[in-house]
């Protein structure tokens, strides 16, 4: 008894909070806006009709990113709790929601820090004139470029060569590459340096790697509108297309999209609603990272495309000089006689006279739309598109050290909401042994995520971080987050929700969060989740492969995953999301058990004990 | 009269010899492009510019095959166009009817390549000898990879800061527990008040008993 009244004291006293509200909205925002927003919102708009997909994303934000974040701000803040204290104080047999919270937010936490492993080892090459990538090695008695290299580029040798050293297929599990060990070590470091002590650390960390990505990408943006081609960039990715609006799979991408942008559902931003104050304005902040987050995106997009557009202008002259090159050299016309201008003249000329030898030359059809649409998502946009676009931008060195810093303090905020996620439940469910201190708890956290984490240093390394991109940070988040609504509106009640917030903020909430908490939302998510699941079942799970000795090289060799593989995939989706009804069925039990102990020895001594002491 | 004419014939039909020909299997076609490497500062192509490089071709010739004193006479070329590219081979100092063979002539200029390139202010693009691979320049290979160097930079900050955050902990701990000492004994007195006061908390609520306590049954 004195223990729990002298625990009780201490959580008052002691639970850590934020020095000031602009740290809790920075580290929300940090959270929030992570890698995707600068590598998937613009190859997504691109893909989708440009600026028609600012539609379908803007009404699955308002639709279904604000109302769960609301949701999600507003119970952590109320209950000061983190995501597994939450859904057991709510009720013992959502528990389970919590469990799958963490496991989700420790097994995303491990792929991502190997992103950042990446990041640091191209921000560690651009210290080099010139740069690494820009060149082909020379092989062995110097009389070619490196086959591999001289057939694909040098950007992508440098990246699948290089850097990951990628096997040919996933069964192929090479070994274990030192110089990723070693920047994977570095990035856990720098994890460490700012999750050592929770929140205030996080909370000082955040003002740096959370201010520094916008300087740059403003800096980025006055660069690369400055560019050769940007306008054309900057046009294609801007161009409505109405049409695609009629693809279902827009809205479904567009769903998915804000809400992994989010990052709802890891248990993070519970986690860093509950050490607010209790009287604040929950609303407000979640329609600030909302709103933010977007704009972000949008914000991310301009300099990206700009730079796109430079560089499919690159391409497209060095194709035309190509051709000229080959006019020029048949027919011995002077050397720059034919120009981009004239060219068109100078062909047809030709080709008139001599259309047997020009059609031997075999000349190059070059078209700045095809360079246009080579976009590519994720890694692909910042290892090959981006790092070729960079060798032809003046002072490359610089404008390569900037995107990577920027690049790696998007995704060191983005960790720090991953492994809070871990941390709050743990701390307040009090397993971590009195006698250790945080930091020590910490850094056991860091060593077993970078130890399982090794697993992405291997030759095969980034087939296992695709798979697990696509398998656990996806379907479990969905069905994470559909249960959480279902929990806070039907379990909870919306009503006793309805008063904590007009307690917490001094506003009931209007009929907009009303209607979006009790049908729309769930509702999407539900639609969200059936349409992801179907989709996933129509494609066959196969992935692309780099295979130097494929027949068609440099194209993606795309092979099956092998059984055991598919069987580790379904366990990642399912481990996760199995905790929730374990956890219920776990309760059920135990008060089956307390019920029937009760039926069989009626005690009048005994009060009504609660089962759920946690 | 007669005899000059046919001495200057048989001169002219010499220099303008038929084994120089496009796709001669015994010399190389070459292609400069001056204007594409020096842009305003391109010099225009001439008889003398011709002579300077058949000059340094012949200084090649001399440099591969030691002893053999090629002259520019021993260069002779044709088929020149507008792009600038026009066709050489190169004749034997010791026999002119002999014509050097292609191996060596490309070794030639292979091994004295930079000297050609340096003479007309071009390079290996510039100034095409076609069918004759530009020795591939290897990267500078630096002794220690400089990538190591600046992990090593900044490893050791970070590695430096996490050791002043662990420590600086461990001392501010130490403040703690140095000032906890007079804060644990109040704690003690007024727990032990409490449960003397009787805490709620302990053992397990008596309902045979709690009803008399209320409603005094007279």
């Amino acid at each position: 008894s004195t223990s729990y009244l002298a625990a009780l004291d201490k959580e008052i006293s002691e639970r850590p909070k934020w020095d000031n509200k602009v740290q809790y909205l920075l580290t929300c925002i940090g959270f929030a806006v992570g890698l995707g927003n600068v590598w998937r919102f613009p190859y997504l708009c691109q893909t989708y009709g440009g600026g028609a997909f600012l539609i379908p994303y803007l009404i699955a934000l308002v639709l279904e990113g604000l109302p769960l974040l609301h949701m999600e701000l507003a119970i952590g803040q109320r209950l000061r709790l983190g995501s597994v204290g939450v859904w057991n104080s709510i009720s013992p047999y959502m528990g389970g929601v919590g469990v799958a919270s963490m496991m989700v937010s420790f097994l995303v936490g491990m792929f991502y820090n190997m992103i950042l492993a990446w990041i640091l080892w191209y921000f560690f090459h651009s210290f080099q004139n010139p740069l690494p990538w820009r060149d082909c090695p020379v092989n062995l008695n110097h009389t070619a470029y490196i086959s591999e290299c001289e057939k694909s580029s040098s950007v992508n040798y440098f990246w699948y060569r290089e850097t990951l050293n990628i096997t040919p297929n996933i069964q192929t599990s090479g070994s274990l590459e030192w110089w990723l060990v070693l920047c994977l070590a570095s990035a856990w470091c720098f994890v460490y340096i700012g999750f050592v002590r929770g929140i205030e650390t996080i909370g000082k960390a955040i003002y740096a790697t959370v201010t520094f990505p916008y300087l740059v990408l403003t800096i980025f943006l006055i660069r690369a509108l400055t560019l050769p081609g940007a306008a054309d960039g900057l046009v294609y990715l801007f161009t409505p297309n109405w049409d695609t609006l009629k693809n279902p799979e827009v809205w479904l991408d567009a769903a998915t999209q804000i809400f992994f942008s989010l990052s709802l559902a890891f248990g993070g931003l519970i986690a860093f609603s509950s050490y607010n104050a209790q009287k604040n304005n929950c609303e407000r902040d979640a329609l600030i990272v909302g709103c933010v987050n977007s704009f972000t995106s949008i914000y991310a997009s301009i300099p990206i495309f700009a730079i796109l557009g430079f560089k499919a202008n690159e391409n497209y002259n060095t194709c035309q000089n190509w051709n000229i090159l080959q006019l020029t050299n048949a027919f011995n016309i002077g050397d720059e006689n034919i120009t981009v201008e004239n060219y068109q003249d100078w062909f047809n000329q030709l080709n008139a006279t001599d259309p047997s030898e020009v059609e031997s030359l075999d000349l190059k059809t070059c078209d700045l739309h095809t360079f246009l649409e080579q976009s590519a998502s994720g890694t692909g946009l910042a290892f090959i598109v981006f790092t070729e676009a960079v060798i032809n931008m003046p002072g490359s060195q610089v404008w390569a050290v900037l995107f990577f810093i920027m690049l790696f303090c998007l995704g060191l905020s983005s960790m720090f909401g991953n492994l809070q996620g871990v941390l709050t439940p743990l701390m307040d469910l009090h397993l971590i042994p009195t006698w250790m201190p945080k930091e020590i708890f910490t850094g056991l956290i860091c060593l077993a995520a970078f130890t399982i984490s090794l697993i992405f240093t291997l030759g095969s390394g980034n087939y296992w971080l695709e798979i697990f991109n696509n398998y656990i940070g996806s379907m479990p988040l969905l069905i994470v987050a559909f249960f959480e609504i279902i929990t806070v509106v039907y379990i909870y009640g919306i009503n006793r929700f309805n008063d904590d917030i007009e307690w917490m903020t001094g506003r009931r909430p209007n009929i907009y969060w009303q209607a979006t908490w009790r049908f729309i939302s769930p509702l999407m998510l539900l639609v969200v989740f059936v349409a992801y699941v179907v989709m996933q079942a129509e494609k066959s799970p196969t992935y692309s492969a780099w295979n130097p000795d494929y027949v068609y090289f440099p194209l993606a060799e795309v092979l099956p995953y092998p059984g055991w593989v598919v069987a580790i995939c379904g366990l990642l989706s399912a481990i996760p999301v199995i905790s929730i009804p374990l956890v219920a069925l776990y309760r059920f039990i135990c008060f089956l058990k307390n019920y029937i102990k009760t039926r069989h020895n009626p005690n009048p001594y005994a009060n009504d004990v609660s089962s759920g002491d946690l | 009269m007669l005899d000059k004419i046919l001495f200057l014939l048989c001169l002219a039909s010499a220099l303008a010899d038929e084994r120089c020909m496009p796709d001669t299997p015994h010399g190389f076609q070459v292609r400069l492009s001056i204007k594409t490497a020096l842009g305003d500062e391109a010099y225009v192509w001439n008889e003398n510019e011709m002579f300077l490089f058949r000059a340094s071709l012949a200084f090649a010739m001399r440099n591969h095959m030691n002893g053999q004193q090629f002259e520019v006479s021993n260069i002779i070329v044709c088929n020149e166009t507008m792009r600038v590219s026009f066709w050489f081979i190169v004749t034997s100092p010791l026999d002119t009817s002999q014509l050097i063979d292609q191996e060596n002539v490309e070794a030639a200029i292979r091994q004295s390549r930079n000297r050609i390139n340096s003479a007309f202010l071009l390079t290996d693009k510039t100034l095409e000898f076609v069918d004759i691979l530009p020795t591939l320049a290897t990267l500078y290979t630096h002794p220690t990879p400089p990538w190591l160097i600046v992990f090593g930079v900044v490893m050791g900050a970070v590695g430096a800061g996490i050791i002043i955050m662990l420590v600086s902990s461990v001392v501010q701990k130490k403040r703690k527990t140095n000032g906890k000492p007079q804060d644990k004994d109040d704690d003690e007195e007024t727990r032990v008040k409490t449960v003397e006061n009787g805490d709620a908390h302990d053992g397990v609520h008596n309902m045979s008993f709690s009803e008399d306590e209320r409603f005094t049954k007279m």
